[in-house]
């Protein structure tokens, strides 16, 4: 009898935690889920074909769209991937190729550097390029963003160097392939899905902040000239709009919202599920 | 004649190569101190930045609760981070209370109970919650979960707890306790994902022992489990602590931003990063002004270094721990 009810308790306490572990999951996901209900909703109306050719109007005006918004944003992510693509991809090879003491502070560095506030890339963005320039700036926000993608291109590359079999490596170099062409044309190429992987993940982080360009891009109402002039973005214009009185404009911060959305978590669920597939293939 | 032209070409191959890697050993250099380089970057550019402010306040900067940055006489501005680094203590302490034990349930499902065919989508979807911009937390924050407060949490919370002083005040939906809640949605992604990655690393031997002796799944986790990857869930809470007190936007949008310290969670308050954005436009050539904001960039690079840096060795430390007791 005592054993039985010994054996229900420990059951029943099983099935409890379980039922709690279920539910905090389940729990997590309702933000999510309301997050993209509400955006998608709210989001929907904003749509139009003026939305996305047009201009921002003032904020509480009407009409208008985020045509420069967009263009802003993905020019300064292009000019992030300039900088931190090469850079993160080289420290990444340089940290697989030549571990050690050395390479072990350089990952751990970048690691920290990852979780460093975005806003401070922004301050730190200002005091070197803005104030010295004495203008806002796309260019300066794209510098920001680079500074920001460096760190995460080069885990990620290290991470799917680590995942190229020894084998491989010492194959090439045992056919007296010089260490260089080694790693660029043996060791990335074999990466290569998991490095691309990396950098798209990097790209659709970056295209979503806002705090470091605050400080560099600024914001503008208009399509840019040139790199030099202040720009917009699509975060940048979530914000203002978002935190305006205005009904209309809160509409349009939806609809803003909705599409960097789109991009973003679009980019994220193409990207690994197809290095997934990739992945299980090979298994 | 022939033969010389060949030797002549051997020996410039041989020589292209003794310098190739010359070229790559430089990029390689390049690409190692990078990451170096960009830190002490950001150091240099945070002092030289905060300079003005260093030398007009000196310490008593951690310790003035005065935000005056334009004083109505025309004097010097005074200018303290307490009240922002209070809010951020207050905001970061909430979002830890209902993020750490979520993320540890998050991850003890993802790793120990889903069935095999739903964890690769379970994390999945946990990541797309991750990927979330915060400007768009921000967003849904201030239209949907900061009336949603106003109108269903604050009020029974003043009603039944409301002889605490945490929950006296006027309820306005703004303020620390939407803030933390917010902070909680958005770190518990991060904090299970590395709080995942350490348990996926208890050694498999330790579960098998207790599933021998006929343990239930909670008592696996409770006695062979958990104890194992205790350092490294206090590695993931310290992680997730240094992500709360950076996050900026999604914190600004729903804090009301008001220099103040009061124990009431419903007020509105401010944040460190959220000083900093927030009044950025605000400065119009007040250089001391701009400085302190500055200051207090570098008081949260501080912060947010030195916590990323012990959670990062202690994961680090785990790793190579659990590693070692799988090669044995």
């Amino acid at each position: 009898m005592s054993v039985l009810s010994l054996r229900m308790r420990k059951r029943v306490t099983n099935s409890l935690f379980i039922g709690l572990a279920t539910f905090c999951f389940l729990l997590a996901l309702v933000p999510l889920a309301a997050i993209l209900y509400q955006t998608i909703m709210s989001g929907y109306g904003a749509l139009s074909l003026d939305f996305f050719t047009q201009v921002t109007p003032p904020i509480g005006g009407a009409g208008g769209g985020i045509l420069n918004a967009i263009e802003g944003s993905l020019v300064m992510v292009a000019i992030a991937a300039l900088i931190g693509t090469p850079l993160g991809v080289f420290t990444g090879a340089y940290l697989a190729e030549y571990p050690g003491k050395f390479a072990y502070q350089v990952r751990l560095l970048a690691e920290v550097l990852t979780g460093v506030p975005s806003i401070v890339t922004g301050i730190v963005v200002y005091v070197l390029i803005v104030s010295t320039q004495h203008r806002f700036s796309a260019l300066s926000g794209g510098i920001a963003l680079g500074f920001m993608m460096i760190p995460i291109v080069t885990i990620s590359t290290h991470e799917s160097l680590k995942l190229v079999s020894s084998s491989i490596r010492e194959g090439a170099l045992a056919l007296g392939i010089s260490r260089a062409k080694t790693t660029v044309y043996v060791l990335l190429s074999t990466a290569r899905s998991g490095v691309i992987t990396g950098i798209a993940l990097a790209v659709a982080r970056v295209m979503g902040e806002t705090a470091p360009l605050l400080f560099t891009a600024l914001g503008s109402q208009f399509l840019m000239t040139s790199l030099n002039d202040p720009a917009a973005s699509m975060t940048l214009l979530i914000f203002d709009f978002g935190t305006s009185p205005y009904e209309n404009s809160h509409v349009f911060a939806w609809g803003a919202a909705l599409i960097l959305l789109v991009i973003v978590l679009g980019l994220n669920i193409v990207v690994r599920t197809a290095s997934r597939l990739k992945f299980a293939a090979t298994e | 004649m022939s033969t010389s032209l060949t030797t002549f070409g051997k020996t410039s191959r041989v020589h292209k190569r003794t310098r190739r890697p010359n070229l790559f050993l430089i990029l390689l250099i390049i690409a190692a101190i990078a990451i170096p380089c960009i830190t002490t970057i950001y150091l240099y550019a945070l002092f030289i930045g905060s300079t003005d402010s260093i030398r007009a306040f000196g310490l008593n900067f951690l310790f003035n609760t005065d935000w005056i940055p334009n004083p109505a006489n025309g004097g010097p501005p005074s200018l303290g981070a307490l009240p922002a680094i209070y809010g951020s203590i207050v905001t970061t302490a909430i979002s830890l209370l209902l993020a750490v034990p979520i993320s540890l349930g998050v991850a003890l499902f993802q790793s120990e109970l889903a069935p095999k065919k739903l964890r690769v989508p379970s994390v999945f979807m946990i990541e797309l919650l991750a990927a979330v911009p915060s400007v768009v937390y921000g967003l849904w924050g201030l239209l949907f979960l900061v009336p949603f407060m106003r109108d269903y949490i604050n009020p029974p919370l003043k009603q039944f707890l409301g002889f605490l002083p945490l929950f006296q005040g006027p309820i306005t939906g703004l303020g620390m306790l939407t803030a933390g809640v917010i902070l909680a949605i958005m770190i518990i992604p991060y904090g299970s994902s590395v709080m995942r990655e350490v348990i996926t690393a208890v050694p498999r031997s330790q579960r098998e022992a207790c599933i021998a002796l006929g343990a239930t799944n909670w008592e696996t986790i409770r006695t062979a489990v958990i104890p194992f990857a205790r350092t490294g869930i206090i590695a993931a809470v310290v992680l997730a602590l240094g992500r709360a007190i950076g996050e900026t936007m999604a914190v600004i949008m729903v804090i009301g931003n008001v220099a103040r310290i009061s124990p009431s969670l419903f007020l509105p308050a401010e944040t460190i990063p959220s000083v900093i954005a927030n009044e950025f436009t605000e400065v119009a050539g007040n250089n001391v002004y701009l400085a302190a904001l500055f200051e207090l960039g570098l008081i949260l690079f501080a912060i947010a270094f030195l916590m990323n840096l012990a959670g990062r060795v202690l994961v680090s430390r785990l790793s190579y721990k659990a590693g070692r007791d799988v090669s044995a």
